[in-house]
């Protein structure tokens, strides 16, 4: 059962939105609506299920449902029709008091602007929600102090938001949304008023904490860079539609429409893309092979080198077409005397910009492993490049058409 | 002669007066009661506050106002000293008992028109068909001359301080409604979200945020309520209510222009005290919450 599922969830804002319903049900488009009934279509037909435990990024340009979406799943906004179920409850159907008590008890929630209380220090916004909770005062500066020590604002408990940076105000509502130990944890623009160091210092802490904490987080942005470092997956909106739905490569390498693409075209993809997603497969070599059989095969194919595995096929090292000739000369009976380890290796979810100066430096294709060492690929400067161009949206296939490109690329 | 050119307005007659004059009546007579006993409660405590104000000793009294001037204004000592003297003055015209009297009348209506406006605010700022139906009435209020409501005011609670607290009331009410409103309404937004998000009700988002964070514009409200009650004083004193306003009256219908200065002066005096009074603590409200 997934942390929260949305079924076919309508929100239409003006004043008859279940007259409009069953039109924008029939395909009735945002547009349209406006100009034929007066109402906005915030969202359309979403369908959507986030994992316990997962960051799901929702993305789209200015007006495209993001927000609305975010409130629906705590119920800030009503929506029209559909179905939002937290751990297989559906909650639009809950009594006013039980949302309350749900939103006190699971969820946690951080805005854009802050929207903290400027009348209260900031430890007493950080226990916020514990007051309302009930728990005691003492308990709840103790954990307020807590939280607000773990966003590193030692020392500021008793400041008021205004004295504080954005940056500052912002580890306040993170602090705030944390410290009544939500499961769900709601961010919307969390970090778009920021400026770009700071906020991806905030992206680092929140994978920090993430990486700590585990919490279900819904977190929605209308830039594609962040989208794609924090998302584990991204749900793309436009006007009020889900039109993608994936992982963050997913999303880079094989966009679903033009609007998607447009948002793809300025991505830095080598903070996306990793060596895993880049690596061209190609068969290895066990142990056990005789270095004179292999020596036949070698020549043509592989331009000189193999991969070799060991029994439990895990990546061991790299042969040579020369030190195989030696090992025949001495009569060996298998590889292991002649592997080495010439070849680097990277790990798979390395990004492809760790990879640029072992890339640059090295004479022989990368090895890429995954975390148990077991042979995913290889690759070379070449496809590094070749995947980083993004003036053709098809990159996957960089194997086949390495060729070439490469004339290209020597060229540039 | 034949009028054909409509010279004269016909005798089209809606009766407005007559609708008025019955609907007056009819209320004194069927809730007679109930303006007696409110009558009697105002009374009650207009006594109370005005004995006190008249047992304190007037030093006291001038001390009690330098040290509230004083803490509202930052704690800078020279306005708060400058206050005190202007009471003092007062005191030299021979109208300190006067004063007393009308700050006790100016308290009692203060505290009810805050008392009734605020509520009535909130109610505006939380519903938007309550806010059309009141922004007229509270415009007529404020438009309409004070003179015209006095009559009914004096049919309900008869001649002297509590028609006077009543028409002070409807005469200062609008204000401290209309900048209760304003103030609630421009709370962020994003802030009401948030405290709806951590699970509060709508009484505990009302209480904790929106009124405090409100507070600078409801204490402008009270501020003018305040200023408008003192405007009220003199007309009020036509009505029967004692005090400084009566004293101004005295002074016109005697002829006596050194009285009604001193009196009308007096009054001055006791606006701009209030005035700093209150909007020192405004102005603390507002840095309060926006910091700064
Ligand atoms: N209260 C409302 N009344 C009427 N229309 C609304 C309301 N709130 C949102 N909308 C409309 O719904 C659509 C989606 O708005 P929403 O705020 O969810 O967009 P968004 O993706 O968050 O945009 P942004 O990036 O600007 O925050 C927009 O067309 C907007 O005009
Ligand atoms: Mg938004």
């Amino acid at each position: 059962m997934s942390k929260l599922s949305v079924r076919n969830l309508y929100k239409i804002f003006g004043r008859k939105p279940k007259d409009v319903l069953e039109k924008v049900r029939n395909g009735l488009g945002k547009e349209e609506t406006l100009a034929k009934t007066g109402h906005t279509v915030g969202l359309n037909d979403i369908s959507l299920d986030i994992e316990e435990g997962e960051t799901f990024v929702i993305m789209g340009l200015s007006g495209s449902g993001k927000s609305t979406m975010i409130r629906c799943l705590n119920r800030l906004i009503e929506p029209t029709a559909g179905e939002i179920l937290i751990d297989g409850v559906d909650i639009v159907n809950l009594k006013k008091h039980e949302m309350q008590a749900l939103r006190r008890e699971k969820m946690g929630m951080v805005f854009q602007h802050f929207a903290l209380l400027p009348h209260r220090t900031v430890i007493e916004n950080v226990a916020y929600g514990l007051k309302l909770q009930k728990v005691d005062r003492s308990k709840r500066r103790e954990i307020a102090r807590h939280w607000t020590e773990v966003v590193g604002l030692k020392g500021y408990e008793e400041a008021r938001p205004s004295e504080l940076s954005g940056g500052m105000q912002q580890r306040v509502g993170l602090a705030r949304a944390l410290a009544t130990d939500p499961e769900i944890l709601l961010m919307d623009e969390a970090f778009s008023a920021l400026d770009p160091l700071i906020r991806t210092e905030m992206q680092d802490e929140l994978m920090r904490l993430q990486a700590e904490l585990h919490k279900t987080i819904v977190f929605i942005t209308h830039d594609l860079d962040e989208a794609l470092r924090l998302g584990d997956r991204v749900a793309i909106l436009k006007d009020g539609q889900l039109v993608q739905l994936g992982t963050p490569e997913e999303i880079l390498t094989s966009p679903a429409d033009d609007y998607v693409e447009a948002f793809v075209k300025n991505v830095d993809r080598s903070k996306v893309l990793t060596a895993g997603s880049v690596a061209v497969d190609i068969p290895t070599v066990g142990i056990e092979t005789a270095p004179d059989a292999l020596l036949k095969e070698l020549a043509p194919v592989y331009s000189g080198t193999a991969y070799v595995t060991g029994p439990a096929g895990r990546y061991l090292g790299v042969v040579t077409a020369a030190e195989l000739r030696q090992g025949v000369r001495r009569g060996d009976k298998d590889l292991r005397e002649v592997v080495g380890e010439s070849a680097p290796t990277v790990d798979t979810t390395d990004t492809l910009s760790k990879l640029f100066s072992v890339a640059a430096a090295s004479e022989t294709p990368i090895v890429v492993v995954d975390s148990e060492d077991y042979f995913q690929g290889v690759l070379t400067y070449r496809q590094v490049l070749e995947a980083l161009d993004n003036s053709d949206t098809q990159v996957a296939s960089t194997a086949t058409r390495a060729e070439p490109r490469q004339a290209e690329l020597a060229q540039s | 002669m034949f009028d054909f050119l409509g010279r004269s307005f016909p005798d089209w007659e809606i009766p407005l007066r007559e609708w008025t004059n019955s609907a007056v009546n009819w209320l004194v007579a069927q809730y007679g009661s109930v303006f007696d006993a409110i009558t009697d409660a105002l009374l009650f405590l207009l006594v109370r506050v005005e004995q006190g104000l008249a047992w304190l000793p007037w030093w006291l009294v001038v001390l009690a106002v330098v040290a509230l001037v004083w803490h509202a204004f930052g704690r800078k000592i020279f306005p708060a000293l400058l206050m005190g003297g202007l009471m003092i003055l007062v005191g030299t015209f021979g109208l300190w008992s006067e004063m007393m009297t009308t700050i006790a009348l100016m308290v009692v209506a203060t505290a009810v028109t805050i008392v009734i406006g605020i509520p009535i605010g909130i109610f505006m700022a939380k519903s938007d068909s309550v806010r059309a139906v009141l922004k007229p009435i509270l415009d007529g209020m404020q438009t309409m001359p004070s003179f015209v409501y006095l009559v009914p005011v004096i049919m309900f609670f008869g001649l002297g301080n509590v028609a006077a607290i009543f028409a002070t009331f409807v005469y200062a009410v609008p204000p401290v409604i209309r900048l209760t409103d304003l103030g609630i309404r421009l709370v962020d937004k994003e802030v009401i979200e948030a405290s709806r998000s951590f699970g509060a009700s709508s009484r505990q988002t009302l209480f904790e945020v929106q009124l405090p964070l409100a507070m600078p514009n409801i204490m402008a409200g009270i501020n003018q309520t305040i200023m408008m009650a003192l405007a009220m004083v003199v007309i009020a004193s036509m009505i029967g209510a004692r005090g400084l306003g009566q004293e101004v009256l005295r002074g016109l219908q005697r002829g006596d222009v050194g009285l009604g200065l001193e009196a009308g002066l007096s009054i001055v005096i006791l606006a701009i005290i209030m005035d700093r009074i209150t909007q020192g603590y405004s102005r603390r409200g507002q840095a309060a919450t926006q910091g700064a």
